[in-house]
């Protein structure tokens, strides 16, 4: 018989309401099999923990953040030099959307190579593919808040990648931008982005893919599928060693934080010339890298369209990679999916390095 | 009937003077009989003033040789052309130049035609000018209007190829003024370009490009170029240099100066070779250039004093941007701080400048501000590198929990798995 203390009464209390006997009884039962890829696992739960960080810094941020192209970077000034702690929470929140992303990429990659979008996890995958757009579109719309020079020629350059779009290109430039040029109408746009619909999207698209995490368990790799694996219980043995790196993970934050604070740079001069050496955030390097690189024309399209196009199909495959790979529902090796995917990790990484080479 | 044959009558005899004007037009502008008879002359000195013609600025405009020459340009006949009775002058006398380019750059009415903009005193103020004076003494080696702009090639002053183009200037007036033989028994030096060379004018405008800063013709005139008295330097000087000149008219130097007949301005920044001032220059110190006057009393006292003053505000400075820079490198905003100090700057540059009034008690009121925001931001640079020890000793302390959290978490998992759990 369960004592009746303050916490146990209060337990029932909320049970009773919302059914958390049900909840506790499914982390107690659920069960994270143990093989040689385990590891990657982890990184969906970091991956959750990050996000955790970017909702909290950045609902901090908005205390004292200030829209407009008159005050943006003047308030992330005074955050940065006045508010106690400021320095803090702007930088861990710039840090960790940079380590989330890198985080993202290996989660994504990681569940690629192991073909664990398969059958039936169509729907986990291509939720997890539009939440990975989803942080890099946070990334670009947050690039932009600070105001600063690098941020303002950066956008200009993005956007008027976005402008080349086939048929909707112009569409897309205005949209984005709120007129012809960046302006302030483009900052209030951004931060309107970053702080409502992107989070909104986040939250229905997150909330989706974690019940299709419940719902189906973890995969396991195809060869170890129909074996009898080893198990270790989520609750509390997955869990604590999640939390071992979620704590690591807060003090590389906490060190890059306290060591190299995110810099503010200058305020944007819309009138200025363009500095030398504009680049955008180390995840769109390799895209930022190809456009410089392609040719005025191949053929009878222009390069920087034929770019663009290109990696708007490869995104649009990638959602629907589960769809491509049947031979993974036989259970079958698909060498051809496996060199595109290494392929694509090559062609990232070159591509930055040459981006960060100059 | 009578009445139509009167019209027909009107009507041929003004189409005939219609047509007899047009082609009198054509022929002054079309066929102009000076440049294709001197182009084709195997004599240089008649060729060459007709070839160099085409990138002349009065070319372009419309004028041709009879227009500063006169004489009939549709005339073949070389004698007839050239007839002093239809205005004929040949090559002007050097004392005759002025006027000879006067007849069209005194009048008014004719430059406004051309440019409303272009002054016509240019004859006049010449006729101030030491060159005009030596002409009319009969020197003839002295400068007219051909000897800067050129004779049959002149170019508008803007036209980088101009001989009197701010970047020209000093190579024009240098042709005669360097060559020690061709200025023997003028008694004055030709060592101004070298000197000029190495000055800070020089630097700006060729280095810098600065077309803003002075060559010969800004502090001597133009036209009516001459050393200025030393009385007046600093009249040429403050029409650049506004403020200072102010201030030094003001100053206990100005009666001083005057009275001993020392160049003002001059006395301490050299003229041709003004070189860019430094404190060095101010105080009471050996190479001072004060010290070359005062050697004790009251001046003395206030040239020291003032270099201290100058010094503390330089000094002040250049101690808070190190703070500053040290706390840039560790990270922390102090980019309003460094935007601040920049106030400081602009009250040494306003103490520097008022140097010129020579009066401690001036100088000490220009640079109090300055040194209060100095104090300010010195000490909102030592908070910063404060804060900076104080977030590592935070994050060390931080690191130290986070491990020790990492830790006790293992060996929960590994209490946990132990139990076989």
């Amino acid at each position: 018989m369960v004592s009746s203390t303050p916490a146990n009464s209060l337990w029932d209390w909320f049970d009773k309401r919302l059914g958390l006997d049900a909840v506790s009884h499914l982390a107690r039962e659920k069960e994270v099999p143990v093989h040689r890829h385990t590891i990657w696992y982890y990184f969906g739960g970091m991956t959750l923990f990050l996000f955790a960080i970017q909702a909290v810094t950045g609902i901090l941020l908005l205390l004292y953040y200030r829209p407009s192209a008159e005050n943006a970077f003047e308030s992330v000034q005074f955050i940065m030099a006045e508010v106690r702690f400021g320095w803090l929470i702007r930088s861990v929140h710039s840090w960790s959307a940079n380590v989330l992303i890198g985080v993202l990429f290996i989660h994504l990659f990681s569940v690629f190579f192991l073909r664990a979008y398969r059958r039936p996890r169509e729907l986990t995958w291509i939720s997890g593919v539009l939440l990975f757009f989803i942080a890099l579109a946070f990334g670009f719309s947050g690039y932009l808040l600070p105001w600063n020079t690098m941020a303002f020629f950066a956008t200009k350059v993005g956007t008027e990648v976005a402008g080349v779009v086939p048929v909707i290109g112009h569409f897309l430039l205005r949209f984005f931008r709120g007129g012809d040029e960046v302006t302030g109408a483009t900052l209030t746009r951004f931060f309107g982005f970053h702080v409502a619909i992107l989070p909104a999207a986040t939250m229905a698209l997150l909330g989706l893919h974690l019940l299709l995490v419940q719902r189906h368990g973890m995969s396991v790799p195809l060869r170890d599928e129909g074996r009898r694996l080893k198990t270790m219980k989520f609750m509390p043995n997955f869990f604590l060693r999640d939390l071992m790196g979620w704590l690591i993970a807060l003090g590389v934050l906490a060190a890059l934080s306290a060591l190299f604070p995110w810099e503010l740079g200058e305020k944007a001069d819309p009138f200025a010339p363009a500095p030398a050496g504009i680049r955008p955030e180390w995840y769109f390097m390799f895209m930022f890298q190809t456009l410089k690189l392609m040719p005025a024309r191949i053929g009878p399209i222009e390069g920087e369209v034929l770019a663009v196009s290109a990696f708007g199909l490869a995104g649009a495959l990638l959602v629907v990679v589960p769809f491509l790979d049947r031979a993974a529902n036989r259970n079958q090796p698909n060498s051809f999916l496996k060199f595109a995917g290494c392929i694509a990790v090559i062609y990232i990484l070159v591509m930055t390095l040459l981006g960060y080479r100059g | 009937m009578k009445d139509l044959l009167k019209l027909v009558l009107a009507w041929a005899i003004f189409s005939l003077a219609a047509e007899t004007t047009v082609f009198a037009r054509q022929a002054s502008t079309a066929t102009d009989t000076c440049v294709g008879c001197h182009k084709d002359l195997t004599e240089s000195r008649l060729s060459l003033p007709a070839l160099a013609t085409a990138s002349d600025v009065h070319t372009g405009r419309g004028l041709s040789c009879a227009s500063c020459h006169g004489g009939d340009a549709s005339e073949t006949d070389k004698k007839r052309a050239m007839n002093p009775a239809k205005g004929f002058v040949g090559k002007p006398r050097a004392a005759g130049v002025a006027e000879f380019c006067g007849k069209c750059h005194s009048d008014a009415t004719f430059i406004k035609s051309f440019n409303p903009s272009l002054r016509v005193d240019q004859e006049l103020e010449y006729r101030t000018s030491v060159h005009s004076k030596r002409i009319a003494e009969g020197d003839t080696r002295a400068a007219t209007c051909i000897s800067c702009h050129g004779h049959h090639d002149i170019r508008a002053v803007k036209d980088t190829n101009s001989r009197v183009h701010p970047l020209r200037v000093v190579e024009t007036c240098g042709r005669c003024h360097v060559d020690a033989e061709y200025m023997k028994g003028y008694q004055i030096p030709t060592d101004q370009l070298p000197k000029y060379m190495s000055s800070v004018h020089a630097e700006n405008l060729y280095k810098k490009l600065d077309l803003s800063a002075p060559t010969c013709n800004d502090c001597h005139g133009n036209h009516g170029a001459a050393p200025p008295g030393a009385a007046s330097v600093s009249n040429v000087c403050g029409t650049c240099h506004v403020r200072q000149s102010e201030l030094f008219q003001k100053s206990p130097h100005k009666p001083v100066f005057d009275g001993l007949g020392i160049g003002e301005c001059l006395a301490c920044h050299n003229n041709h070779d003004t070189r860019h001032p430094t404190d060095a220059i101010l105080g009471n110190h050996k190479t001072a250039v004060c010290a070359t006057c005062h050697s004790e009393g009251a001046g003395f006292s206030a040239a020291g004093n003032m270099r201290l003053a100058i010094g503390r505000l330089a000094e002040g400075i250049g101690s808070a941007d190190e703070i500053l820079e040290r706390g840039t490198r560790l990270g922390m905003e102090v980019s309003r701080i460094k935007f601040d100090l920049n106030q400081a700057r602009n009250h040494l540059i306003d103490a520097r400048v008022v140097v010129h009034g020579f009066s401690p008690d001036l100088l000490d009121t220009a640079i109090k501000p300055g040194i209060e925001i100095t104090r300010k931001a010195r000490q909102q640079g030592i908070e910063a590198l404060d804060e900076a020890g104080f977030r590592r000793k935070g994050l060390a302390l931080a690191l130290i929990v986070i491990g020790l959290a990492i830790l006790a978490t293992y060996l929960k998992v590994r209490d946990i798995e132990k139990a076989g759990r």
